[in-house]
């Protein structure tokens, strides 16, 4: 059908505008619903991160369910899907794809990033997941299981990493500092000194 | 009605072998490199209208999810001996072995 | 030790990338992309249309999915969901063709 094959500006004006005329959605409501969106950031997901590493009755409570500790955390949850927490430990790396199409806990993380959703990530992650880690410069021990999770359905899913050496009597501010996206997703590994990204 | 848990943590399960790809439009959310595979369901995670059903704007029924881990290397027989693949699977995909 | 049929030859969906041999090789642009004003915009109405009841994100998914293969890569992420926002919206009946076609036309 031809009418599909518009211009992609040209084809969100168009249903906009109608959208409007039908007093289904106005103006002003994606204006704000872009401002709402834009709050969630990978800031909020560090700091969930950075008070794990020092609280361990909120790390138990965010491991059992991540949703109620976002919540906890003054994070909106309402009416998104449930989040779950991956714990990373000197056994297990966590490492997260949704090989299907692009879902990523943007609650607290924000909107997913450009390779998340790339045919390249989304292939390799569950085939060759050691090989996909290297375009980060990451590389697990050998010993070390990595779990690659498929976010396939109805969770979201992001990763607790382990505790950098290095930070003992480091406040939550500062612990959060060190925590990038790629943490929480599982191509990297938060360190002092580790490379901002 | 909701069907109580029928798999448990540590069950051993198969997910099916089916191609609903080869039967007309659909939207499924078992990924290709799943089908036919054997997995140990690792626990129940709640349960879940049918994506399968809402995708066509239709009732869904809901349906229990488990999350459901493989051994990586065994779909292509590449990786890492002991690496695994961990996938939220519904239970209408699923069958015990 | 599996029955499977090989994952190569499988009829799998083409959004359905997991393995996928032909992107193997490829490697990963892990550089930032800033989203453009385009893309806020698509995925806020996406959002709204969620919470006023007009459409899943499921359909959002079917849409995108029913997106031939070609264009499917040739189009950008949010490209892919106006097309699919736009087809979802025709199929409810909240536009209709018509309506659509003329919008096209004056916007």
């Amino acid at each position: 059908m031809s009418i599909l094959h518009a211009e992609s500006e040209h084809l969100l004006n168009a249903v906009l505008g109608l959208l409007e005329r039908k007093g289904i959605v106005r103006p002003e409501e994606i204006t704000e619903r872009i401002a709402s969106t834009d709050q969630a950031s990978p800031a909020r997901g560090a700091a969930m991160v950075a008070r794990a590493w020092t609280d361990a009755g909120f790390r138990a409570r965010m491991l059992a369910d991540g949703t109620m500790a976002a919540e906890e955390m003054g994070i909106p949850m309402r009416g998104l899907p449930p989040l779950g927490v991956l714990e990373n430990t000197k056994q297990t790396h966590h490492l997260v794809v949704c090989t299907l199409c692009s879902c990523y806990p943007r609650a607290v993380l924000g909107y997913p990033p450009f390779w998340f959703k790339s045919a390249a990530y989304r292939a390799r992650a569950v085939r060759d997941p050691r090989g996909l880690l290297t375009e980060w410069g990451t590389s697990l021990p050998e010993a070390m299981q990595l779990r690659v999770v498929d976010s396939t359905a109805d969770y979201r899913w992001m990763v607790l990493p382990m505790r950098p050496d290095g930070t003992e009597g480091w406040s939550d501010e500062q612990l959060a500092a060190l925590v990038r996206e790629g943490d929480m997703i599982g191509v990297t590994i938060p360190g002092v000194g580790a490379n901002k990204s | 009605m909701l069907t109580p848990d029928i798999f448990q943590p540590g069950q051993n399960v198969r997910v099916k072998l089916d191609w609903p790809e080869t039967r007309g439009a659909c939207h499924i959310r078992t990924p290709h490199y799943l089908r036919g595979q054997r997995g140990v369901v690792e626990r129940h995670l709640g349960a879940f209208p049918n994506p399968e059903a809402l995708a066509f704007a239709r009732k869904a029924e809901t349906l229990n999810l488990y999350h459901v881990r493989f051994a990586q290397s065994q779909f292509w027989g590449e990786g890492q001996t002991g690496d695994a693949v961990v996938v939220e699977l519904y239970e209408s995909w699923l069958e015990a072995v | 030790m599996t029955d499977t049929i090989l994952p190569e030859i499988q009829p799998r969906a083409h959004h359905d990338m997991g393995g996928v041999s032909k992107f193997m090789c490829e490697t990963v642009d892990t550089s930032r992309h800033a989203l453009t004003e385009f893309d806020r915009k698509v995925d806020a109405l996406r959002g709204l249309l969620g919470a006023k009841g007009v459409m899943s994100v499921d359909e959002l998914r079917r849409g995108i999915e029913a997106i031939p293969e070609a264009e499917y890569h040739a189009l950008s992420y949010y490209q892919r969901w106006i097309r699919s926002i736009a087809d979802n919206l025709l199929a409810r009946g909240v536009l209709s063709e018509a309506e659509l076609r003329a919008a096209l036309g004056e916007a």
